[in-house]
């Protein structure tokens, strides 16, 4: 899948990658052995609902969509994630940034690049290596005014900063009666890239995903990756956004025109029947292109990219449940206490009623991600596991 | 050590004949007595700090005799008249404030013992020259930030007594809503940053708070703000790694900040000097290149002239100090505390060097106060207390309907339900009894 040498992604075609309220694609939908149907098929009503429906939600932003867009430009994902800060600290003098090599260096992943020449050293601030401390900081510049933005060169190093991440990020609002908000942006690049090793291969999604007043989003996409970063730092709430290595590289055609995505919303990223799919980050991709072999296969999936990891998107994920009542989770965390096994508990307890069989979850091993590369293929899921158990689940053989 | 001025002093010995060895073994004499007029101790000479010598108890702390090494500024003795280290205003208030630090901690202890109040309570009883010393230097503007000893803090700052014990009644009218408890007193109008019961993790949201006020100098170009931040924290959390990345940073971007150490010598049961291998913390300003000062942090008056002097050097973008305040709790390290590992020698030892006591004979002697002031102000912070407690017990509690609402400052963040509406539109949510 990926081009040999640097850590490239496939580039993402546009005509999978489609907002909400899109047309459905047609798929060939021949013979695809027996398949387990019950409950009610949607229907035309019920479909004119939800879409309504989505409209009712409270505030939600208002991004434009790419069939819309007048024109748009590409982009790679790291360029996209660096557009929207830039945009945001163009907006607003009280953004900055925090973290190690952000500054002169431009980041690690170059998120950052050309910042520090726009804006100063001091709105790119570079710190020693102590994460525990200069997050500490971030929050208290947070706590007095400023919207900082914290970046672990690796997520894995926020681990460091899990006191302050998980005391005074989280709990901060709480303790203080509501006094004190803390309006961070904590991110960074994280889980399993090419032969990195076990520490710098980590998933702080898992452990972070119990902290109370922390939200959490994943990004995906260039488009995605823009919207949800300005949306992070314009919310009030401490928002971690987790990128991941790999995907940096990602090209895509975004628009031109300025947009926000709604950091609670799940992303419908191809309508289908069969069966629901929910994934994020890398994920996504090794999904999308599981789900070439199964369209071919005469399958219909329905793929959703959740992005927003706390909270769950119940709406959007119910709705796909009710249609397609299987659902499969397919995540890059370990088995043990990760997105999926959170999201597997929230789903039976909401959608217990609709579903044909029990949740599914693909992920990745229990295992320290090991340096060799065969062995580091083995421990995350790979896209003909996803094709081998979306057939099962169709045939009514899980 | 380095030329430039950011060198270590230690500015206790604020006359040649006296020093901080002294004041330990004359266990009887006020060491506010002997004051001289003089310049800004940051200014001054240099001074030569000599070790091992001095008397030492079974738990004494090693002697830290400083001595000048120039010859001594020939000044005449001292006259009452000579010393104006406050005016009968600014005594009367800094009095004022410990014994409300004083009366209010001994009516913590009473309503812990019937059951008004719960957990782990801190008391800050011995430490208040300390905290007005600071503190009372301030403006309104500035920020302070603690640890979960920090009653006295939020107190001398300014948060109301009343609030502060419904705080800690957990009632609804308290602080943080009865939210935080003793551990996490917080107040946005007072500029009191926490309340922190994880020792060294307030030292970073301290930092952030000085970061602040030079980001909103030099990048916001607002020169209206100038606020200093301190943080108070106690000598185990100077074997923390935040401490130590905290000192590193300020120093190394000047932030207006004063790094309190409130020595007093105990970790919980744990002795500083089985602990650290440096025990002098004030030296650990220098690794910085950052003033380290030690002062006697049982007189209220040296504190406030070290205050001031860090506070002004912070203010005018100097950057940060490290003050070590030498002193002592007379109570265990918490409520539950038992208190059996301190020797009675050495609590006798600061006993008699009770802040309080030591400062109501400067302002007697001094003329600064009769009896009939201090008496007042006594009663009127009893009636406070009092007062303070019947609100408390008075307050209602927290409802059923208070227990999501400061999860998120934007209750959006507790994400879309089924039904397509966000969460907080649901009237449970309101009720308090959504699942979240």
């Amino acid at each position: 899948m990926a081009a040999a040498g640097a850590a490239l992604a496939p580039i993402i075609e546009n005509r999978l990658l489609l907002p909400p309220n899109a047309g459905r694609i047609r798929c060939s939908s021949s013979a695809r052995g027996a398949l387990v149907v019950r409950g009610a098929a949607l229907s035309e009503e019920s479909r004119k609902n939800r879409s309504s429906a989505l409209k009712a939600v409270a505030v939600k932003g208002e991004a434009p969509n790419l069939t819309t867009a007048k024109s748009g430009h590409e982009i790679l994902l790291f360029d996209a994630l660096r557009e929207g800060l830039e945009e945001e600290m163009a907006r607003d003098p009280t953004v900055c940034v925090i973290g190690e090599d952000v500054g002169h260096y431009g980041g690690s992943y170059k998120v950052t690049k050309g910042l520090a020449e726009k804006f100063g050293d001091l709105r790119v601030l570079d710190t020693p290596i102590c994460e525990n401390s200069f997050t500490g900081m971030g929050i208290g510049a947070a706590m007095t005014g400023l919207r900082t933005v914290v970046e672990g060169m690796n997520m894995g190093f926020l681990l460091l900063a899990y006191n302050q991440i998980s005391n005074n990020a989280g709990m901060l609002h709480y303790t203080s009666g509501g006094q004190f908000k803390i309006p961070i942006v904590i991110r960074g690049p994280g889980g399993v890239g090419k032969q990195l090793g076990a520490e710098h291969s980590q998933r702080l999604e898992s452990y972070f995903q119990s902290v109370p007043g922390l939200q959490m989003v994943a990004c995906s996409t260039p488009y995605n990756a823009k919207g949800l970063m300005k949306a992070a730092i314009r919310s009030d709430n401490p928002v971690i956004l987790y990128e991941h290595v790999l995907l940096y590289n990602l090209k895509e055609r975004i628009p031109d025109e300025e947009y926000v995505l709604c950091l609670e919303e799940a992303e419908l990223v191809r309508p289908g029947k069969d069966v629901t799919i929910l994934t994020y980050s890398r994920m996504r991709h090794f999904v999308l292109q599981a789900a070439k072999t199964l369209v071919e296969r005469g399958y219909d999936p329905e793929i959703i990219d959740i992005r927003s990891l706390k909270p769950f998107d119940l709406f959007t994920i119910g709705n796909s449940i009710k249609k397609t009542h299987k659902v499969l989770i397919v995540e890059e965390c370990m088995r043990t206490g990760g997105i999926g096994a959170s999201l597997r508990a929230a789903i039976v307890d909401n959608f217990w009623d609709f579903l044909d069989g029990r949740p599914e979850c693909l992920s990745s091993q229990d295992v320290p991600t090991p340096y060799a590369a065969t062995l580091e293929d083995a421990t995350v899921v790979q896209p003909a596991q996803i094709v081998v158990k979306v057939e099962q689940m169709c045939q009514g053989l899980v | 050590m380095a030329a430039s001025s950011l060198a270590s002093r230690a500015v206790a010995s604020l006359s040649p004949s006296i020093s901080t060895g002294a004041s330990r073994d004359d266990a009887g004499s006020s060491s506010v007595v002997g004051f001289h007029k003089r310049s800004s101790a940051f200014t001054g000479r240099r001074v030569r700090i000599s070790s091992g010598h001095g008397s030492s108890a079974a738990h004494g702390r090693r002697s830290c005799v400083v001595a000048a090494t120039a010859a001594p500024v020939k000044e005449s003795p001292p006259k009452i008249a000579d010393i104006e280290l406050v005016t009968r205003e600014e005594g009367l208030e800094l009095y004022e404030d410990m014994i409300l630090g004083r009366c209010f901690e001994d009516m913590c202890a009473q309503m812990y013992y019937r059951s008004k109040m719960f957990g782990f309570v801190h008391l800050y009883n011995g430490q208040e020259a300390v905290s007005t010393g600071f503190v009372k230097a301030l403006k309104k503007d500035d920020y302070i930030c603690s640890t979960y000893r920090d009653h006295v803090h939020a107190l001398s700052k300014g948060v109301p007594a009343r609030q502060v014990m419904s705080e800690l009644f957990g009632k609804a009218t308290g602080c943080c809503r009865g939210q935080g408890g003793s551990m996490h007193m917080f107040s946005k109008e007072h500029r009191l940053l926490g309340g922190f019961a994880f020792i060294g993790e307030g030292i970073p949201v301290a930092t952030g708070a000085a970061f602040n006020t030079k980001y909103s100098r030099e990048v916001l170009k607002d020169l209206s703000v100038d606020a200093v931040t301190l943080a108070f924290f106690g000598d185990g959390t100077c074997n923390n790694g935040q401490f130590f990345e905290c000192l590193n940073m300020a120093a190394l971007w000047k932030l207006p900040i004063v790094y309190v150490v409130e020595n007093n010598l105990w970790a919980i049961g744990m002795d500083h000097f089985r602990a650290t291998s440096v025990p002098e913390i004030w030296k650990k300003g220098e690794a910085f290149g950052m003033p380290g000062v030690h002062v006697d942090g049982m007189d209220v008056l040296k504190v406030r002239e070290v205050a001031k002097e860090a506070i002004a050097r912070a203010r005018r973008g100097d950057g940060p100090t490290l003050v070590e305040c030498e002193t002592y709790r007379y109570r265990g390290h918490s409520l539950a505390d038992p208190d059996e590992l301190r020797k009675p020698e050495q609590k006798n030892k600061y006993a008699v060097r009770d802040p309080i006591a030591a400062f109501k004979k400067y302002l007697l002697e001094n003329g600064l106060a009769s009896e009939a002031d201090l008496k007042a102000i006594e009663k009127k912070i009893d009636e406070i207390v009092e007062d303070a407690v019947e609100f408390a017990d008075a307050s209602p509690l927290p409802p059923r309907s208070q227990l999501l609402e400061n999860v998120f400052a934007d209750p959006r963040g507790f994400g879309i339900g089924p039904d397509g509406k966000y969460r907080c539109e649901d009237p449970a949510f309101t009720a308090g009894t959504a699942e979240v």
